[in-house]
């Protein structure tokens, strides 16, 4: 027999609790290894101060300081061929050092290379655009702002792109609680019928895989339906379901169902 | 002399049919359920497959409307957002009455899957609604089903009364 367990809360539970784990890294190399990478990192190395670099699964990944960011990236589009900005968003660092990391992931058609730039800032600091130099920063600037906090200087329309634009929070920080904090949880209580509402609409119920044959209240049992809130003693006569009432319908053709024909093969 | 076969000294002798206005009125309710297209994630690819030409809701009076000021049905077909839900309740206002609400599949009854912030758990925090669907996503013919379970309860309501509010605010 299987052990017994509480049908209080079935609903399936991430099986990770921590989540502020760290994966591990995998190894890294020098940049020595690849000659494309190592002319790239020559290149940047003789206008701006690289932090640091190594090649990581094929990739060079380069860390530079904040202020640096736009000139890296025109420097490396308009003479480095690497015209496509794949990708850029934040990791949330906040609970190690209060930090954001910024990556900007770089491709290069003509070098079939990839790039990955990134750099930290403070939590609060804001970051410089590089809307101008790519314009599929616009809305990755604005998913930033949105699910971090980020702000991006120099941006167009440094709005919310996801959540509406008086939602309160950014649900990507990891402090962020994955059901919402209080604000998200009657956020559309609150926006369309008001705070007051709050008693008679009552708190969101989490737990949607829960079902009880006993409460017929919120629930009804297939071919055993009984009106709402009668008490369920397991003993109610199967019925079945008809489409239509028993003396037919005005000017409609009866539905029957016990001549229409049941199709049990089921590879039709 | 008339060459068709009707006979009409049977039956009374009159082509008439009697009945109740309750019964006129609700019989065209029922059986023209405009619904309004409201596809919002993969139960719409159903609701879709039930109007087309396999499962065919024609037959039913059931056709699709874009505009919820001549719909009486309103389908509400997959995942219902948070920053969505003020759009559903204007839509909902916006529809004459009398009219009902189908929920059709696991994310607009409960929020289904989506056990997150973004979500609302349910569109029946919204919107009152008089059927719900079950499944992931429910087959066209679930869809009919609840069509004609709705038609048979729009005919067990009386026609001249103004529709109860299901929900006081």
């Amino acid at each position: 027999m299987r052990a017994y367990k509480s049908k209080d809360n079935v609903q399936a539970k991430a099986y990770y609790t921590d989540r502020f784990y760290v994966a591990p890294q995998v190894p890294k190399q020098d940049v020595d290894c690849d000659e494309t990478f190592s002319s790239d990192l020559e290149a940047i190395k003789a206008k701006f101060e690289v932090k640091e670099a190594y090649v990581q699964v094929g990739q060079m990944v380069v860390y530079i300081n904040a202020h640096d960011i736009y000139g890296v990236l025109e420097l490396m589009r308009d003479e480095l061929e690497y015209t496509q900005l794949s990708e850029m968003s934040a990791i949330d660092w906040l609970a190690k050092d209060n930090t954001f990391e910024i990556f900007y992931q770089m491709l290069s058609m003509t070098k079939r290379k990839r790039i990955r730039v990134k750099y930290f800032i403070e939590n609060g600091q804001a970051v410089d655009s590089v809307e101008a130099l790519f314009r599929s920063a616009d809305w990755a600037e604005r998913e930033m702002y949105d699910m971090f906090g980020i702000e991006a200087n120099g941006h167009p329309f440094m709005k919310r792109i996801l959540m509406p634009y008086d939602w309160q929070g950014h649900p990507l920080l990891k402090t962020y609680p994955l059901q919402g904090d209080e604000f998200a949880a009657w956020y559309e209580v609150d926006k369309i019928y008001g705070k007051e509402a709050r008693d008679i609409i009552g708190p969101e119920l989490r737990d949607t895989a829960r079902v009880d044959r006993y409460d017929s209240e919120r629930f009804s049992r297939l071919g055993f339906e009984v009106p709402k809130g009668t008490e369920i003693t397991g003993e109610e006569e199967p019925h079945v379901e008809s489409y239509q009432e028993e003396g037919g319908v005005f000017l409609v053709k009866k539905f029957d169902k016990e001549s229409s024909k049941v199709i049990d093969d089921p590879q039709r | 002399m008339a060459q068709h076969k009707v006979n009409y000294t049977q039956d009374g002798g009159l082509p008439v049919a009697l009945t109740s206005i309750d019964k006129i009125v609700n019989w065209g309710r029922s059986n023209s359920l405009w619904a309004m297209t409201y596809g919002l994630a993969c139960c719409g690819i159903e609701m879709m497959a039930a109007g087309a030409s396999r499962y065919d809701f024609d037959r039913f009076g059931t056709i699709f409307r874009a505009s919820p000021r001549q719909s009486d049905v309103m389908i509400v077909a997959g995942t219902l957002t948070k920053k969505h839900s003020e759009f559903i309740k204007r839509l909902y206002d916006q529809m004459t009455e009398p009219r009902w609400v189908i929920s059709m599949g696991s994310c607009a009854n409960t929020g289904g899957m989506f056990n997150t912030y973004a979500t609302v758990q349910g569109v029946d925090r919204i919107i009152p609604v008089d059927l719900y669907l079950p499944g992931c996503a429910p087959r066209p013919e679930t869809l009919q089903y609840g069509v004609m379970l709705l038609q048979k309860k729009i005919r067990a309501n009386k026609a001249g009364n103004a529709q109860k509010a299901k929900r006081l605010m």
